[in-house]
């Protein structure tokens, strides 16, 4: 691409500023210092970026739901509503830590803290940028989904230490379908693995980053790569206990699921570690399918690739919202069927596509046969599983 | 080796020597789950990634889970009226005796034959990956048999007592 | 197909998220207290005491009848009638209440007693602000914060004060047609009575 070497230097300079700010900011301590300061300072914009964005999610899901439902969202705090979480975040540190007398108290505690640190520990390995991913590891999806496995320890130690029939069912019912949908998150990834060799998520996006006619290599645009983007975000909605799926801690069935008898800055944790989850797992969907960093045309790589990384996340985010503002609660059972009857032998038989679609060539042939068979199973599962339903308007016999 | 090796050894035996200890079932199964995690910080120290973040994945995020939702199921989250320690306690000093100095035999005769300042191979999942296709792929073909017939067995299971208690 | 209707929502939902910023039907939030709707013309909230002309006080139509407080369900009317009487506005000297008060803490707007009021002297009001935190007698309105002028009864009714107005009027015609009638037959009466007439049996035809 022939752009002139000032708008090159420019937009590469634009692309590396927080690395280079880093580099500045540190090249006045001793050598033996640096990586060590390097991490911390890295680790402090984390734990400032995502709580920041955490915010601004927030009134966007208040506003966008809002005028989803033909009405106004918060407007009154700060121009347009936007200072609505600081409103927020006072009320939660200025009331009462209620923790019932026969509450198990280090339990109680440890829950909320757990959680968050979990989640946090998520973001390590996600790459945000052209190299600014705080931890390159050679195993970084298996560490992010074995950070995401310890969430569940943390629902039940929250259901559990409450000593509340509800918020014991509501960790149950939390733990069966976090469970039940971890194995179709990981059997998702599973196939972007089998194409790209390889676990480390620096790697996955640089396979990625390469462009053919001027379109992207993303995995989204092939056709195993859709079913299972789509299989991963049914997957990452039901892991984090969002709507449709938000039966734990539905508002309106079991008081609120888990977290009945967390109240103040507790339950701002809990709230903030199911928002940070949304976050770490649409980064890791915008890495595995999305391309990551990359930019969707190769003109666009003046843009600077964070600003990719973080689009991407937050459309993800507005997907969810949308969904949110769309889709009924699903009931428990419901949830289940839906996991184990359709998306997880709809998930293995794309794990098959992907095999052959790796082993059928480069060519045509592939696109056709892989589309035909990931399109005919749609269809023949769609079927077979509505094949009883009915869902005309109910028709009423009276006795006569 | 230093103090990283200390540390960890002292939460895993701490995580252990609580889950022995507690009277609380669920409060042992959380320590217990603090062992876990020691060990895999003991992967991790050795530079073994695969095998610790599989452990926590497996350990912490299932095993833990499955021993949480046993106790509850039953009714096993009723204190013990005489205390957790048996009355014939000192039976398990020569049983533990014993197993302590196999293992200890076993490590150190190992250990002579490995030179101890060879360096640690450098493994990545990659080597893994081969290892597991290539030269152990029986045991890992027969590990999968033998989770597929414990999950058809678990499915088995259920639908017997939902017949029986329709 | 299978997803069919969760994509035909989500089109739905979208059409009303981009709807909500260009049309009005797909936004219908009103924001109190900066924006209202505009009150319809039959609306009713409490009563108000309907007074013609400058004064507030030897205006009001209200003679004391005390048939609303008599039919009003709640009974939360309460009148004192005067002493003296004063013309109403066909001239006929009446009573008129020296004290009026309504409890609007107990009123139900049912409206009955603008329905059985004879004068057209009570009526309904549409004002709803009227909140107050003084709880010993900040709702119980006395007749002078109950008297309004009948502008203003045409400001929030126009179409029932028309027509109130159109009938009061010919009653009143009615009346000084009639008092005239009585005032030319008793002027009449009077002039043949005084001027003693030639031939008697003409006075004792007219």
């Amino acid at each position: 691409m022939a752009t002139s070497p000032v708008v090159e230097n420019l937009s590469t300079n634009l692309d590396q500023i927080f690395i280079i700010t880093r580099d500045w900011l540190t090249h006045f301590l001793p050598a033996a210092w640096r990586p060590a300061v390097d991490v911390v300072l890295s680790v402090v914009v984390i734990v400032c970026v995502f709580p920041g964005l955490f915010a601004l999610t927030t009134v966007f899901e208040r506003k966008g739901l809002g005028r989803i439902q033909n009405r106004l969202g918060p407007n009154r705090t700060g121009p347009f509503g936007f200072f609505q979480p600081i409103a927020d975040g006072i009320k939660s540190l200025t009331k009462e830590d209620i923790v019932p007398a026969s509450a198990d108290g280090v339990l109680h505690f440890l829950a909320p803290v757990i959680l968050v640190v979990a989640v946090f520990m998520g973001f390590a390995v996600l790459p945000m940028g052209r190299n600014m991913v705080l931890v390159d590891m050679d195993a970084g999806l298996l560490f992010f989904f074995a950070m995401g496995a310890s969430t569940e320890l943390s629902v039940f130690m929250a259901g559990w230490s409450s000593r509340n029939k509800y918020s014991l069912l509501g960790a149950m019912r939390a733990i069966a379908q976090m469970i039940s949908y971890e194995v179709v998150l990981l059997l998702s990834s599973v196939s972007v693995v089998m194409i790209t060799g390889s676990l480390r998520l620096t790697k996955i996006v640089d396979a990625q980053n390469q462009y053919s006619y001027g379109l992207p290599h993303w995995y989204i645009f092939t056709p195993w790569g859709l079913a299972a983007f789509i299989m991963y975000a049914i997957a990452a909605t039901a892991e984090t206990n969002r709507s449709p799926f938000d039966l734990p801690e539905g508002e309106s069935e079991l008081v609120a699921g888990y977290h009945t008898e967390y109240s103040g800055f507790k339950f701002a944790l809990f709230f903030l570690g199911e928002y940070l989850a949304m976050f770490s797992i649409s980064g890791l969907g915008t890495t595995l399918f999305l391309g990551g960093w990359s930019a969707p045309l190769e003109v666009f790589n003046v843009v600077p690739s964070w600003i990719w990384f973080f689009g991407k996340v937050m459309m993800s985010i507005f997907v969810f919202i949308w969904m949110r503002g769309t889709l009924p609660r699903l009931r428990q059972d419901q949830l289940m069927n839906f996991a184990w009857k359709f998306v997880l032998p709809f998930t293995l038989l794309d794990l098959l596509v992907t095999a052959m679609w790796r082993f059928m060539g480069e060519g045509w042939l592939r696109w056709v046969v892989s589309t035909a068979i990931l399109a005919g199973a749609y269809v023949l599962m769609g079927r077979v599983s509505m094949y009883r339903q009915h869902f005309a308007p109910r028709k009423y016999r009276y006795a006569d | 080796m230093g103090i990283m090796f200390y540390l960890i050894a002292a939460i895993t035996l701490a995580g252990a020597l609580a889950a022995m200890t507690l009277k609380h079932l669920v409060h042992a199964a959380l320590a217990v789950t603090v062992a876990f995690a020691g060990l895999a910080l003991f992967f991790l120290n050795l530079d073994a990634q695969f095998a610790g973040f599989a452990q926590i994945l497996v350990y912490i995020g299932a095993v833990a889970i499955l021993v949480v939702f046993a106790i509850l199921l039953t009714r096993g989250s009723e204190l013990p009226k005489d205390g957790v320690f048996s009355r014939t306690w000192f039976v398990g000093l020569p049983v533990a005796a014993g197993i302590f100095a196999v293992l200890g035999w076993a490590v150190i005769a190992s250990s002579k034959a490995l030179p101890s300042d060879a360096p640690t191979p450098a493994v990545n999942v990659h080597d893994i990956g081969v290892a597991l296709v290539g030269r152990y792929v029986l045991p890992l073909e027969i590990l999968a048999l033998l989770l597929t017939a414990a999950t058809i067995g678990a499915v088995m299971v259920a639908l017997h007592e939902k017949e029986r208690a329709k | 197909m299978l997803g069919e209707g969760i994509l035909k929502g989500m089109a739905e939902t979208a059409r009303n998220f981009a709807g909500s910023y260009v049309s009005k039907e797909r936004l219908t939030t009103v924001e109190y207290p900066e924006q209202r709707i505009p009150t319809v013309e039959n609306a009713r909230v409490f009563p108000f005491l309907v007074y013609d002309g400058p004064d507030s006080q030897s205006g009001l139509r209200c003679v004391a009848c005390q048939i609303c407080e008599k039919e009003c369900p709640p009974k939360c009317i309460f009148i004192d009638k005067s002493a003296d009487k004063k013309p109403d506005y066909v001239g006929k000297p009446q009573f008129y209440p020296a004290k009026f008060d309504i409890d609007i803490s107990v009123c139900m707007s049912c409206q009955i007693c603008v329905e059985v009021c004879p004068f057209e002297a009570i009526k309904m009001d549409t004002q709803f602000e009227l909140a107050t935190d003084d709880r010993f007698g900040g709702l119980l309105l006395d007749r002078e914060q109950l008297a309004k002028s009948n502008e203003y009864y045409h400001s929030i009714h126009p179409t029932e004060a028309t027509e109130v107005d159109s009938r009061l009027a010919e009653e009143k015609a009615k009346a000084e047609a009639k008092a005239t009638a009585a005032a030319d037959a008793a002027a009449a009466k009077a002039a043949a009575a005084s001027t003693p007439k030639p031939n008697p049996p003409a006075a004792g035809g007219d």
